[in-house]
């Protein structure tokens, strides 16, 4: 396989001003992955700071509501900052450091990520400016003061469509203009290279404290894993380690209002090949090759583009791709917050109703491993108003 | 030798430099723009740069954000732009170049945008974010139908990068004359004559310099170090802001200037 791409899709696709800033971060990464003292500090803080490993949890009544598959979910919503993004951000704040960077820039959707890197940004000691469209900012704001909160700026995107998108553009405008004091940490498995293959790596913890875990409480590994699919970092980070087992994988896109009405996210439903932001991947996009808007409740899914390694496993049959609707995403929403105590982050409560439809399916001696990406604290207000309750 | 390389090769015969001005076409009209192309031969440009509008223009500044957003509103795609330019041909013979985005390119197909665009007349095309790593085919194709793949060099650009863009690069070289995008604040000291002395070393394609030269004393200074100025927020702005005269007038400055 050529370098950087996964079959036909990946690639780095970006102005020349930035090559040089990737091809010193491929052989940085490269470098550091086998560096012990890296692997060690990075290790010590999973434990200390982020917490980890995040359990693995049966979700017993949820079960026995859903009537089939055993559920579990990994609780990457108990990871420090409320998020699997935290795994990532600071592999990459760490990262930045040790290649001199004085500064790092992120984009966020749902400001998880953003979240995520100004923390990161807090705990090392780097200045930390984070990208987030004025739509964004609006369905986050609690986010938005959380990032403010940590010592991070928070610089509005009011260009193009106001969400994540637009947010990736000006971080790479910025980082295009400052990239000799300044490192981008891209916050999901997506972008040019090494973006797709770092992130994966830095989130595919998830999978291999998975695999021990489940082995550990079931004696076998299970049947499905389920996760949602926005760039598709948590989903990268829980399947790799399962790649090569005989496992069935779904990704869970952004369905919105119904792939029929336009109004959604969902790239593999309704999109087709294309190159963007700097890889070669599946995206939502015109007969001209202009890149359409897209719907989300979520906004961590609201983005019209997939990492490439998703196209790359769909291709091979690997992982299978569906979508569950924003109203899917707000019953599970609710259904898990009732049955478990556990309020899911918009973006998870995708794959959680994806579990919904696919457990009853299943005889009781199956087993499911939801990813619990994120949990929904942020995403309470946002769920009020269109419950039309004010809080 | 395409249109391109013979203007190169003229001006440095006669120890000139090229005017390379930009306009996003479709902004705020295509017949605006084929005014404004044609205005730009009757000022003294050597080769036109023509702007294809994209929804997420990555490597460019507010100016021509907006420009391309009003482009989009009109309807403007990179067919219609096509269009424009076998238009235009009935009119003039200046060389004219694209500059766009790859995904428009990747979609249109790339095979049928390089024989319609050559059927069409264009000279030569810029894609910011295709650099030559990504374009092995891309290249292949543009090279077979005599049209220009003109590549970029940054002011990061290792020596190893200027032999790889240097020797994918036909038509010449555009050297990017600040760390950032299009329309941002240029600095004026002695680092674009010392990268083009870099780039010299090692190629001996004309280069011609752009993003960030704004006023006629920049671009002075930049020809003075170079093969040819291009200039494109700053006449972007221009159009939309002043009448025809005006405008005219500005041109006609910035001919003046670059020698």
């Amino acid at each position: 396989m050529k370098k950087g791409y996964f079959g036909q899709y990946g690639g780095r696709f970006v102005p020349e001003t930035l090559m040089p800033a990737l091809i010193e971060l491929e052989q940085a990464y490269l470098k550091y992955r086998k560096d012990k003292d890296f692997q060690k500090e990075l290790a010590h803080l999973q434990k200390t700071y982020i917490g980890r490993p995040t359990s693995l949890y049966f979700a017993k009544r949820f079960t026995e509501h859903l009537g089939g598959a055993k559920v579990y979910l990994k609780r990457e919503d108990l990871a420090h900052t409320g998020a699997h993004k935290i795994n990532n951000a600071l592999g990459q704040t760490l990262l930045a450091k040790r290649i001199g960077k004085k500064r790092i820039i992120a984009e966020t959707g749902a400001g998880q990520h953003g979240v995520a890197t100004a923390t990161g940004a807090a705990l090392i000691g780097l200045e930390c400016d984070v990208y987030m469209g004025t739509q964004d900012m609006k369905r986050q704001a609690l986010n938005v003061f959380r990032m403010r909160l940590l010592g991070a700026r928070v610089l509005e995107v009011a260009v193009g469509s106001q969400t994540l998108k637009d947010a990736i553009n000006e971080s790479l405008r910025d980082w295009t203009t400052n990239v000799g004091t300044t490192h981008y940490v891209l916050g999901t498995v997506f972008g040019p290279h090494p973006f797709p293959s770092m992130v994966r790596d830095f989130q595919s913890i998830i999978g291999k404290e998975a695999k021990k875990q489940i082995l550990q409480a079931e004696g076998r590994l299970p049947d499905y894993l389920v996760a949602c699919v926005g760039g598709g970092s948590n989903a990268m980070g829980l399947f790799h380690e399962f790649l090569d087992d005989e496992i069935k994988m779904v990704g869970v896109e952004a369905g919105g209002k119904g792939i029929e009405t336009g109004e959604h996210a969902a790239r593999f439903a309704g999109g087709s090949v294309g190159v963007f932001q700097g890889c070669k991947t599946y995206l939502l996009q015109d007969d001209d090759g202009n890149i359409l808007g897209t719907h989300s409740v979520s906004a961590g899914l609201d983005y019209a583009a997939v990492g490439p390694e998703h196209p790359f496993l769909k291709d091979m049959g690997r992982v299978e791709y569906t979508y569950a609707t924003d109203d899917e995403a707000l019953a599970a929403f609710e259904l898990l917050s009732r049955k478990e105590g556990i309020i899911p982050a918009l973006e998870s409560a995708h794959a959680v109703a994806e579990a919904i439809k696919l457990a009853p399916k299943l005889s009781k001696d199956k087993i499911i491993i939801v990813n619990l990406s994120g949990r929904g604290d942020k995403d309470v207000q946002h769920v009020a108003n269109i419950k039309g309750i004010e809080l | 030798m395409n249109r391109i390389e013979k203007v190169f090769k003229k001006l440095k015969a006669q120890n000139e430099k090229a005017f390379i001005p930009y306009i996003m076409a479709g902004d705020p009209s295509l017949d605006k723009t084929k005014e404004i192309v044609l205005m730009f031969e009757e000022c003294g440009a050597d080769i036109v740069e023509l702007g294809v509008p994209f929804t997420d223009p990555l490597a460019d500044g507010p100016t021509i954000q907006r420009a391309a957003e009003r482009a989009l509103k009109n309807g403007v795609t990179l067919k219609k732009v096509i269009a424009l330019v076998k238009d235009l041909r009935q009119k003039t013979k200046i060389p004219l170049v694209l500059m766009t985005y790859y995904n428009p390119v990747f979609k249109y197909g790339e095979e049928r945008f390089i024989a319609d665009a050559k059927d069409a007349g264009v000279d030569g095309v810029i894609i910011p974010d295709l650099p030559p790593d990504e374009a092995g085919k891309f290249t292949r194709l543009a090279k077979n139908a005599a049209l220009a793949s003109i590549f970029l060099l940054a002011p990061t650009s290792t020596d190893e990068r200027i032999k790889k863009v240097a020797s994918a690069s036909t038509g010449f070289i555009y050297y990017v004359s600040i760390t950032g995008i299009t329309g941002a604040q240029l600095l004026l000291d002695d680092s674009i004559e010392k990268s083009i002395k870099g780039i010299r070393k090692i190629s001996d394609k004309p280069v011609a310099v752009g993003f960030g030269i704004s006023t006629p004393d920049e671009a002075k200074a930049v020809a003075g170090v170079s093969d040819g100025v291009i200039i494109g927020s700053a006449i972007v702005k221009k159009a939309q802001a002043s009448s025809d005269k005006e405008f005219r007038g500005f041109l006609l400055t910035l001919r003046e200037v670059i020698k």
